[in-house]
């Protein structure tokens, strides 16, 4: 393949530069579909959407377990002693400091809504289990109070809040 | 491809591994600095295309096995769900399904170059019976493959198809039990070949693998159908033949994107739009488009036995190709009478394909027995008959004589350019 000799580029230089750009243009716009197909589609997306759980069967002292998005959440109607627990700590001295009224809606502290994972390895933690009358997780040995707060073992954060609306008194929308 | 590779590694890490594992050498050896004859036409940009091809057929087909479940309660909703729920779920499926039909055009059109320019013929033989057998290998894997979506047409395909076998004396019945993995076609069916239907894209891809070593053992042919002479006959394959197998890629490519945006159920049937029913055949049975002239053949012969036979000569009888042929000239170009007999072959097999598409009665049936006459008559009586009484032109000295003429190619308006000298 001569090139030329003289110092301008030559149209054969422009020739491949433009082809390879535009090969390579191509293939990256190729690439996307190949990709973007492994996202989660559709139905799953579908399937995702907002869930609603009527509060008025559950007791009280009563910790329940509904899905969404393929995760378990823990609906926990808390009695007055363990409101008066989890609000006389000292949350500044815990593992993940967080206030208890942060966990909470206001004028709504005796219900609290959590994802049910484990922040540590991902296991789904024993309810009324453990020192802090909260939740045990049997895998490594994270106990959580009764706001949910990691207070002792290997999980780095407290259980973490799912996004969720009051409806009405009796019920939540959860997503 | 003899002896070591010119290839010079300049870097420290390049000349470490070459000493290793000369795969850069290998690589630059066959497709870089490649002796390619300089007459090549664009006939001979359909073997790139079709690796192209294989390779587009594979990545499209491995990503839609993340999506496909291969039940029977539940492939054909899987595919439907494909095409609405999943991300690029139409394209994807699009491009596999009108990618199998671009993929047999290229490999009939590669075919037919063989045929017209005698590149079947010594030393060539065994480049051309692996070809063979890769069509083999492509009409099984594009069967099971439309079985896949268990449509009415995937079901009543597998049962025709599997039912061939039923043909074969003694042995027959059992063998195509063994095939259903039951009593008709089913869930066991359909389970074993979408795992065979994974695997033989590899296995294409291995005889290809093969298939190009040979090339490269006799180097290819060219269109005037002699042996490069010299040095001037040739040119190396990058950037000639890498930059002409790639504009043709492109323009393969519009046709094939015309179809896949444009009209991507035009070569399909839209009976396969109907879940599958084991207790209705559709009025209409025929396969795809590229399976249609092997079963016009099929139907042509009145007896079970010797249509299957036909059907399985068609194909096979391609590989005898090299010792029917008894002519010591290769290309076409030199053969007038065989090329005339030749696009009668080719115009018989398009004739044949349309009478597969039709129903089976009056005309058809006789323009089909006269076409199949001729499809075989070609192998039989033709090729070896022209070798002896065939009057051939002269062939030219040498492949650079055929295309330059003092240097400059033959038909340019303008004389070369001073530093024009291969």
């Amino acid at each position: 393949m001569t090139s030329s000799s003289s110092a301008h580029p030559t149209r054969r230089d422009f020739l491949y530069i433009a082809t390879g750009a535009a090969g390579a243009a191509g293939a990256a716009l190729a690439l996307v579909p190949l990709v973007a197909q492994m996202n989660p589609d559709a139905s799953t997306v579908a399937a995702g959407a907002p869930v609603e759980v009527d509060l008025s069967p559950i007791a009280e002292g009563q910790i329940i377990k509904v899905f969404w998005r393929s995760k378990p959440i823990f609906i926990f109607h808390r009695t007055a002693k363990e409101i008066e627990e989890a609000k006389n700590v000292d949350w500044q001295s815990l593992p993940d400091p967080e206030p208890d009224a942060e966990r909470v809606k206001k004028d709504h502290e005796q219900w609290l809504v959590l994802i049910g994972i484990c922040t540590h390895l991902g296991c789904i933690p024993l309810a009324h289990e453990g020192n802090y009358h909260g939740w045990l997780c049997p895998c490594h040995g994270s106990q959580y109070d009764t706001s949910g707060r990691i207070r002792q073992g290997p999980a780095p954060k407290n259980l973490y809040l799912p996004p969720y609306q009051f409806v009405s008194d009796t019920k939540i929308r959860i997503g | 491809m003899n002896g070591h590779s010119t290839y010079q590694p300049q870097s420290a890490f390049m000349k470490w591994l070459e000493r290793r594992l000369p795969i850069a050498g290998l690589m630059y050896s066959s497709f870089v600095a490649y002796p390619t004859p300089r007459n090549l036409n664009y006939w001979w940009t359909f073997g790139g295309i079709l690796s192209v091809m294989l390779g587009i057929q594979i990545v499209t087909g491995v990503v839609l096995a993340m999506h496909y479940t291969p039940h029977v309660d539940f492939a054909f909703n899987s595919v439907q769900s494909i095409m609405r729920d999943v991300n690029y779920g139409w394209l994807l499926r699009f491009v596999h399904a009108n990618g199998a039909s671009m993929f047999f055009l290229a490999a009939y059109i590669h075919l037919f170059r063989g045929m017209y320019y005698g590149s079947y013929k010594e030393p060539r033989e065994v480049l051309w019976i692996l070809g063979v057998i890769l069509l083999l290998l492509m009409i099984a894997t594009g069967f099971m493959g439309y079985v896949l979506p268990w449509g009415q047409m995937s079901f009543w395909a597998a049962t025709v198809i599997t039912n061939l076998f039923s043909a074969i004396p003694l042995v027959g019945e059992t063998i195509v039990t063994w095939l259903w993995g039951g009593f008709a076609v089913g869930n066991p069916t359909l389970q074993r070949f979408y795992s065979l239907h994974y695997l033989l894209p590899f296995v294409i891809a291995g005889v290809v693998v093969l298939h190009i070593w040979a090339l490269h053992v006799a180097g290819q042919n060219n269109p005037a159908g002699i042996e490069p002479k010299s040095e001037k006959d040739t040119v190396p394959f990058t950037p000639y033949a890498t930059i002409k197998d790639a504009f043709f890629l492109v323009c393969f490519f519009i046709l094939y994107a015309w179809f896949v945006f444009y009209i991507p159920d035009y070569l399909g049937h839209a009976d396969n739009y109907i879940p599958a029913n084991p207790a209705v055949t559709p009025t209409h049975i025929v396969p795809e488009w590229y399976y249609l002239p092997f079963y016009a053949i099929l139907r042509a012969i009145p007896n079970k036995l010797l249509g299957v036979m036909a059907l399985g000569a068609s194909i096979v009888i391609l590989a005898f190709m090299p010792w029917l042929d008894t002519s010591p000239v290769r290309s076409a170009r030199y053969r007038p009478i065989y090329r005339q007999c030749f696009w009668l072959f080719v115009a018989s097999c398009i004739g044949l394909g349309y009478l597969g598409s039709q129903e089976p009665v009056g005309g058809y049936v006789i323009a089909a027995r006269i076409l199949t006459l001729y499809y075989f008559a070609f192998f039989v009586v033709i090729l070896p008959l022209l070798g002896i009484f065939e009057k051939t032109k002269p062939l030219p000295n040498s492949i650079a004589e055929s295309v330059l003429k003092e240097g400059v190619p033959i038909g340019a308006s303008a004389p070369p350019p001073a530093s024009a000298s291969r």
